[in-house]
């Protein structure tokens, strides 16, 4: 039996590591997550034979939680719109971690009953022969600590796989909420960088002392403190920084995952977890790439914390177009490129986009997409909802690909994107995006902008480009915007 | 360390795990990153396993109600990464493959 449990975690790891390279690439994703699954339902079902788990009531209470997680979230997630996806992806993600924390928990908890029992033993030893009162008894007897009762390797591990578990959990909360619009605020006491780092020492401390102790109130004080950590390190972090915040947070829960395999002696759960820290890992280190900033100043300062750009104001003004001349402009172009941005996935606009692009394309007209790796909330965020509106991915490109042809368009609209087409980037050292790779949609013979309003973007800088000469404004939410510009191309 | 399992073979198995995920992630599109990440993040989800085994051990009230939790979390995660990845993955299609299966 235990062969065949053994033999169906290595099938399940196998299978995680192939669905997760089929998913990839655009052709093979979808059997990649069927392959997964598969793999999961396997190891799962395989662990309701393991010899380890004992007692009837135990079994009831693991088919009761199995069921009622399991359908609460089938029920949340079935129910979430593509444009909330990010935030769901942070708390499906804080579950895991809080999950990986909460077994670590348990074992040390149970470390720490065992402990006690032996130092109960002893001491009624010591009591019966020396004829002394059990109290007194227990005094003498050492208890030993969880450390040396665990094994010293296996205690470190469960104490890194604690703190990073429980860290992603409560981390992880907090950008839901934030992403979620549920909580606003960037700040929870002055002098946040220095509470960090107490929190940070005390945690750390606080472990060291389970490790040395043999009773249960430093556990819970180092759950605590380890909670706090994860509290205090999200909440700065906002806008742009946060797909980073919740791609790192996933690594991290990836490595508590593998930890608590080491811990409980299960591989599926150390190759499973190390597969998806170090993969979250990289991936966080593109992501924050892609934006030209270091993990570090994503984690310690926040976009939104400074809060007058630099820059020099813009000169001339933006000229004005009605949806009707831009779509004309689009309608007798050869070729077109439309960026799309957050202001786009806020209007629902996509659908409406690929509508008119549909039209486009009936008038003759080439039409591209190019994404921006920091366009919408996530990276590939964008790319799911313009699939969403049925938009398919031949026709969506990478800022790589596609900077190039700029030069040799005739029109491009970009819809409620602005920082990532910001020329600033390129040439404005004082900006605070400078550096950032743009879209060089400067480079079309056109450029036709739909925008809610006259203000800056997300960083707070103003756009140049918007003020050029071969530039217009189209003012007004994208959705009916895009509307407008359908009625005017069916015309044509 | 884990029965069977020496602590260079522990060693092992973290190295070409790490390996394993990086090289799958590296030659990724963009337009695959958030999928992905929702992917990778269903794969942790295998916590769940790890949880059923501690309530397993579990003896006393205290550790039930904490590896009842842990179960409770780890199967959210399994099963609220599994639908959302599939449903964003569910939308890619190419414009060559113009069958209109189940077109939206």
């Amino acid at each position: 039996m235990t062969l065949v449990i053994q033999f169906s975690y290595f099938a399940a790891a196998l299978l995680f590591i192939l669905g997760l390279k089929a998913m990839a690439s655009p052709l093979t994703a979808r059997k990649g997550i069927i392959w997964a699954g598969v793999g999961m339902v396997i190891a799962t079902v395989a662990t309701f034979f393991e010899p380890v788990i004992v007692g009837t009531t135990n079994y009831v209470l693991i088919l009761l939680a199995i069921a009622i997680g399991g359908a609460f979230a089938y029920v949340t997630a079935k129910k979430v719109a593509m444009t909330d996806m990010p935030q769901m992806v942070a708390i499906y993600n804080g579950l895991g971690g809080g999950s990986a924390g909460l077994i670590a928990a348990v074992s040390l908890a149970k470390a720490q009953r065992e402990l006690h029992t032996v130092a109960q033993d002893e001491a009624a030893a010591v009591a019966a022969s020396h004829n002394l009162p059990m109290d007194a008894a227990l005094r003498l007897v050492d208890a030993g600590s969880i450390g040396a009762w665990m094994g010293i390797d296996v205690a470190i591990l469960a104490l890194l796989g604690a703190v990073i578990g429980t860290v992603a959990f409560s981390g992880s909360v907090i950008a839901w909420a934030k992403l979620d619009g549920r909580m606003k605020r960037n700040k929870l006491v002055s002098g946040h960088q220095w509470v960090n780092i107490a929190l940070a020492i005390a945690t750390v401390l606080l472990g060291i002392w389970v490790f040395f102790a043999g009773t249960g109130w430093p556990i819970f004080l180092f759950f605590v403190a380890a909670f706090l950590v994860g509290i205090f390190v999200t909440t700065p972090i906002g806008g742009a920084d946060m797909p980073v915040v919740i791609s790192l947070l996933n690594a991290l829960t990836g490595l508590a995952v593998g930890f608590k395999g080491y811990v409980l002696g299960n591989p599926a759960l150390i190759i499973a977890g190390i597969v998806v820290g170090a993969a979250g890992m990289l991936l966080t280190h593109l992501m924050a790439k892609a934006m030209n900033r270091p993990i570090t100043n994503v984690l310690f300062s926040g976009f939104g914390a400074s809060p007058d750009a630099g820059g020099e104001g813009p000169e001339g003004e933006m000229k004005e177009v009605g949806p009707d001349d831009a779509a004309y402009m689009m309608g007798f172009a050869e070729k077109v490129i439309i960026v799309p941005g957050y202001g786009m996935a806020v209007a629902q606009a996509q659908h409406k986009v690929w509508e008119m692009v549909e039209l486009l394309e009936e008038q003759g007209v080439e039409v591209k997409f190019a994404i921006h790796p920091v366009a919408g909330r996530m990276p590939g965020h964008m790319n799911v909802l313009l699939a969403e509106a049925g938009v398919p991915y031949d026709k969506i490109f990478d800022m790589e690909e596609i900077n190039a042809e700029f030069a040799s368009t005739d029109v491009v609209l970009i819809i409620g994107a602005n920082d990532v087409v910001n020329p600033a980037a390129k040439t404005d050292e004082s900006s605070p995006i400078y550096g950032m790779p743009i879209l060089d949609v400067d480079e079309a013979d056109n450029v036709l902008v739909v925008k809610r309003g006259r203000g800056a973007g997300f960083s707070g800088v103003e756009n140049h480009l918007f003020f050029d000469e071969k530039t217009r404004m189209v003012f007004g939410d994208a959705q009916k915007v895009v509307n407008g510009m359908i009625q005017t191309v069916k015309t044509m | 360390m884990i029965e069977g399992m020496t602590g260079v073979i522990a060693i092992y198995v973290f190295m070409l795990s790490a390996v394993a995920g990086y090289e799958v992630i590296s030659r990724v599109p963009v337009i695959l990153h958030t999928p992905l990440m929702s992917g990778s993040n269903f794969v942790h989800g295998i916590v769940v396993v790890g949880a059923m085994a501690a309530l397993g051990m579990a003896q006393t009230p205290l550790e039930q109600a904490l590896g009842f939790l842990a179960v409770l979390l780890g199967a959210g995660n399994a099963v609220g990464g599994y639908v959302v990845t599939e449903r964003m993955l569910e939308m890619f299609k190419t414009s060559d493959k113009d069958k209109k299966q189940g077109a939206k």
